[in-house]
């Protein structure tokens, strides 16, 4: 049988032309494997090959969704493929949410057998598990091993068209689809197991597990903005200029609270970015850009807001796993109140 | 982040380009940003240009906080 032709789609990064200066790379199409795609190969052996790879900067694939998901997709069109992979992006937040996007247009709009991989809290994974094959990885490339091992088994059945079977089976995120199939033990002794498994304090695994609809209700409107309190908080770095509390610049361990007491413009003398996530060039010439406080004391001054708060907020939401980013919010977020906060501006790069 | 502020009783706004994430992560207020490396600004312009940029963002932020919402919605610089 002749070899399953692929597809692969990668980003800037994978491909070898660059970091985050490179992540408005225009989308590319070349014959092929590169980067990752020799993994693939070596695992597929004589059952597939990557026959071209799409490439594509992970900011402007993000920053022009609608255009960039059209040439790429007639891009893996012109090379008539049996299959297609993307990824897998691990914890790269833009680069997931092209995978997903990616793989659910070939899948929805070609009809083409498609999978892609990353980590469960890349934001790509929540948005597309549901409708696209999402193989669960590690948070980084060192994860790219074991990936590629579950990908192509996967890929080959896809590609076959044979049955796939349940996401704990299959090595996929589940997906909200159910598979029948019959336990070797019956329904009480496996839940006495997991009862004295619990009561032993060692794991077990639920099997009928909680949706999990982490939604907050909005809160009221602020009435009176012109006595109003606002903050400032941000995901995208800013630390004043040398960064004193070494924020790091990727899976950030802490977050900063920093005095904007006589502070009426960020330059690029006295602040900066700590994030490693996006090309830091705009942000460090003027980090206003990001953290607005120069607008904000205008509107202070002409009395359209009441004051903005004395400190802002800010840690480095590149890699920055949702237990902490959550842990260091809800922290802040008591001082806000304390401080008779009425209103937050957050920004994410 | 968004999340834990408005659970303590915050009205909060979210300001980020890719907004689909901030819809899946869950915030309630967003206002579409300009690009990754600079959500408000933009290097193209000139230094006034482009703080007046950044200020119809924020003050499409300052409505979205003075606006009763009760499901998540996105609120377009204008």
């Amino acid at each position: 049988m002749a070899k399953l032709r692929i597809v692969h789609y990668i980003n800037q990064f994978f491909a070898q032309i660059g970091g985050e200066e490179m992540a408005d790379y225009k989308p590319e199409l070349r014959e092929g494997c590169i980067g990752p795609g020799l993994a693939f190969n070596q695992a597929f052996g004589e059952d597939a090959e990557i026959v071209a790879t799409v490439i594509c900067g992970d900011s402007y694939f993000n920053e022009n969704l609608d255009e960039a998901k059209a040439t790429v997709l007639e891009m893996i069109k012109s090379q008539n493929p049996d299959l297609f992979i993307a990824g897998p992006a691990f914890n790269a937040g833009r680069y997931g949410v092209a995978c997903g996007t990616i793989t659910a247009a070939v899948k929805s709009e070609l009809g083409i057998p498609c999978l892609t991989a990353m980590y469960e809290e890349n934001p790509g994974a929540d948005m597309f598990k549901n409708q696209v094959y999402i193989v669960p990885t590690k948070n980084s490339a060192v994860g790219m091993r074991d990936a590629v091992k579950k990908m192509v088994p996967l890929a080959l059945k896809l590609a076959h068209g044979e049955e796939i079977g349940a996401s704990c089976v299959e090595h996929y995120m589940p997906n909200g689809i159910r598979k029948n199939f019959f336990e070797k033990k019956r329904g009480s002794a496996r839940a006495v197991d997991m009862l004295l498994a619990k009561m032993a304090g060692k794991p077990f695994t639920t099997e009928f597990p909680m949706p999990d609809f982490d939604r907050v209700t909005p809160n009221p409107a602020v009435k009176d903005m012109a006595h109003a309190t606002i903050a400032l908080v941000t995901s995208g770095g800013i630390v004043p200029k040398g960064n004193p509390d070494h924020i790091e610049s990727s899976s950030a361990s802490k977050y900063g609270e920093y005095d904007l007491e006589g502070v009426m413009d960020l330059t690029a003398d006295t602040y900066e970015t700590a994030h490693g996530g996006y090309d830091p060039v705009y942000a460090n010439q003027d980090a206003d850009r990001v953290l607005p406080v120069d607008v904000m004391r205008d509107l202070e001054r002409e009395g359209v807001i009441g004051k903005l708060h004395r400190y802002f907020y800010t840690t480095v939401g590149n890699g920055t796993a949702v237990k902490n980013a959550k842990r260091y919010a809800s922290e802040f977020a008591q001082e806000l109140l304390k401080a008779n906060v009425n209103a937050v501006i957050l920004t994410s790069t | 982040m968004v999340k834990e502020i408005e659970r303590v009783g915050i009205p909060v706004v979210h300001v980020c380009t890719v907004t689909p994430i901030s819809m899946t992560v869950g915030a309630n207020r967003i206002v579409p940003a300009i690009a990754i490396p600079h959500p408000l600004g933009d290097p193209a312009l000139s230094h006034e240009e482009e703080k007046a940029l950044r200020r119809r963002i924020v003050e499409t932020a300052l409505k979205a906080l003075s606006t009763e919402v009760t499901d998540q919605t996105i609120f377009e610089v204008k």
